[in-house]
């Protein structure tokens, strides 16, 4: 992790189906029978910004877009609610990918935050601009949550790309 | 102008242009979706692709649901049995009643010469999930199209009406519970007769009666049952009961509260009636009303001669 608790360490390259797979298992976890989805945290949506902001490359709107319709399909809400919602978050996240590394991950947590509250609001809006009922203010509950989440995250979909400590005692320098 | 910079990394299109495009795409599903129901093939072949991802995420929860069961403890089993040989008792006894009465109401029917009310037949399903879209109240039943299931059929439970099935697909159906806001019923009072239409609150939990006078005579602990006017539900199924009753003058209608007879929040397995009333549509009944109105007109001698 960059940020400023201890040296930098240089992360190996993500395996492309390590990331194809904690997002279809985030969805899996979103697919849970839950009994009330508002204190949910919205796992996939974590996951998404996660790899959004790490690997802006291979993770993008697109790809956000096709999973935010997979949960509306799941959900059957109206088609393309948390596309859209999914598609503002990802852009959301690549405009701070840059910035938001440099803080340690609390504040980084904080951003997110920002960032899941904003698709949240795009969604409520669109929600009740379709007719549906008000959910509560229990929504927020569930981002955060999904923000406290942020760290163990970070720590679980990092872990495959730090490299062990292999200490050379033999080293020159 | 020729000279390009060569392209090290490649990009593609900004990510601010690609979200003004998936932005925009997903602003006409939507409208296609709540407005034209244009979106129905899509939402198919997507709930079709994640049906795996669903069942392994389910899986856990129904092997849970089953593994409880098989250790729920002896005493537990013992007294449901005790509970239910009572109930047994008590429903012999209202079956042995209601046998004569269904008989007597068979032969007045005869005498009347009136239709007989088909029985309709039932499909029992079970609710893989319940409430998955907070803006909604909508469960998901494990038969879909290929168990005979059709938009529009009535869904109950042991107490009374659950919803209605407002999307089918070939696995799944998607049944609107009567608490849904854009829910509404038909119902009639059990005691009097008085009908109305009971819609769905909003709040998740509670139904309204709307448009009912106030000094329409009507109390708290009154039983709704459906009325059997829009075709849809059969008649006399137990809807709801009445919890409140405000009747205030300066408005013209009592504002009526329901709390719903079906166990709307706990229940998992219920039945979907497949019950199909052959009423005329609105435009062939009114054709036929304004052919019989004309030829009354034409002929007044004739028909009050027959009476």
């Amino acid at each position: 992790m960059r940020g400023n608790q201890g040296p930098q360490r240089i992360l190996r390259p993500a395996n492309p189906f390590f990331i194809v797979f904690t997002l279809l298992g985030a969805l899996a976890f979103n697919l849970l029978p839950w009994p009330d989805l508002r204190l949910v945290p919205d796992l996939l949506a974590l996951t998404l910004t996660f790899w959004c902001i790490h690997q802006p490359r291979r993770v993008g709107v697109g790809v956000a877009w096709v999973l935010g319709l997979a949960m509306d399909a799941a959900n059957g809400a109206l088609i393309g609610q948390h596309a859209l919602a999914y598609a503002l978050l990802a852009f959301g996240a690549h405009v701070i990918h840059r910035r938001v590394l440099w803080f340690p991950v609390w504040p980084q947590a904080v951003h997110v935050f920002a960032l899941l509250l904003l698709s949240q609001l795009v969604m409520l809006a669109v929600g009740l601009i379709a007719g549906g009922t008000f959910p509560g203010w229990l929504v927020l509950v569930g981002i955060g949550l999904s923000a406290v989440l942020w760290p163990f995250i970070t720590d679980l979909l990092l872990a495959p790309q730090r490299a062990p400590d292999d200490i050379d005692e033999t080293r020159p320098i | 102008m020729e000279y390009q910079p060569p392209q090290f990394f490649k990009r593609g299109p900004a990510p601010l242009a690609r979200l003004t495009f998936f932005g925009l795409l997903s602003v006409l599903l939507m409208v296609l979706d709540a407005r034209f129901q244009y979106a129905e093939p899509l939402r198919h072949g997507l709930t079709l692709a994640i049906y795996p991802l669903q069942q392994v995420a389910t899986a856990p929860v129904v092997a849970f649901n089953r593994v409880s069961d098989y250790f729920s403890s002896q005493t537990r089993l013992r007294r449901e049995n005790a509970e239910l040989r009572a109930q047994q008792l008590e429903n012999a006894r209202s079956l042995l009643v209601l046998e004569s009465i269904a008989n007597e109401n068979v032969q007045l029917r005869k005498l009347l010469d009136a239709r007989q009310p088909l029985p309709s037949p039932a499909v029992f399903a079970e609710i893989v999930y319940a409430g998955r879209d907070p803006f909604s109240r909508k469960v998901i039943i494990d038969r879909g199209s290929q168990h005979g299931i059709e938009a529009g059929q009535p869904v109950v439970d042991g107490e009374g009406v659950l919803g209605q099935v407002t999307r089918v697909l070939p696995l799944l159906a998607e049944v609107t519970l009567v608490t849904d806001k854009n829910h509404s019923i038909p119902v009639q009072v059990l005691r009097n007769g008085l009908r109305g239409v009971a819609y769905g609150s909003g709040d998740g939990n509670t139904l309204e009666l709307r448009f009912i006078p106030t000094n329409a005579e009507i109390q708290t602990g009154d039983v709704l049952v459906t009325s059997g006017l829009d075709g849809i539900y059969p008649r006399g199924l137990p809807v709801a009961t009445v919890t409140s009753v405000e009747r205030d003058t300066s408005a013209s209608f009592a504002k009526i509260r329901l709390a719903p007879a079906a166990g709307t929040n706990k229940r998992r397995q219920v039945l979907v009636v497949q019950y199909r009333e052959n009423l005329p549509t609105r435009a062939e009944a009114e054709t036929k009303f304004r052919a019989a109105e004309s030829k009354e007109t034409k002929r007044p001698a004739r028909t009050e001669g027959r009476q």
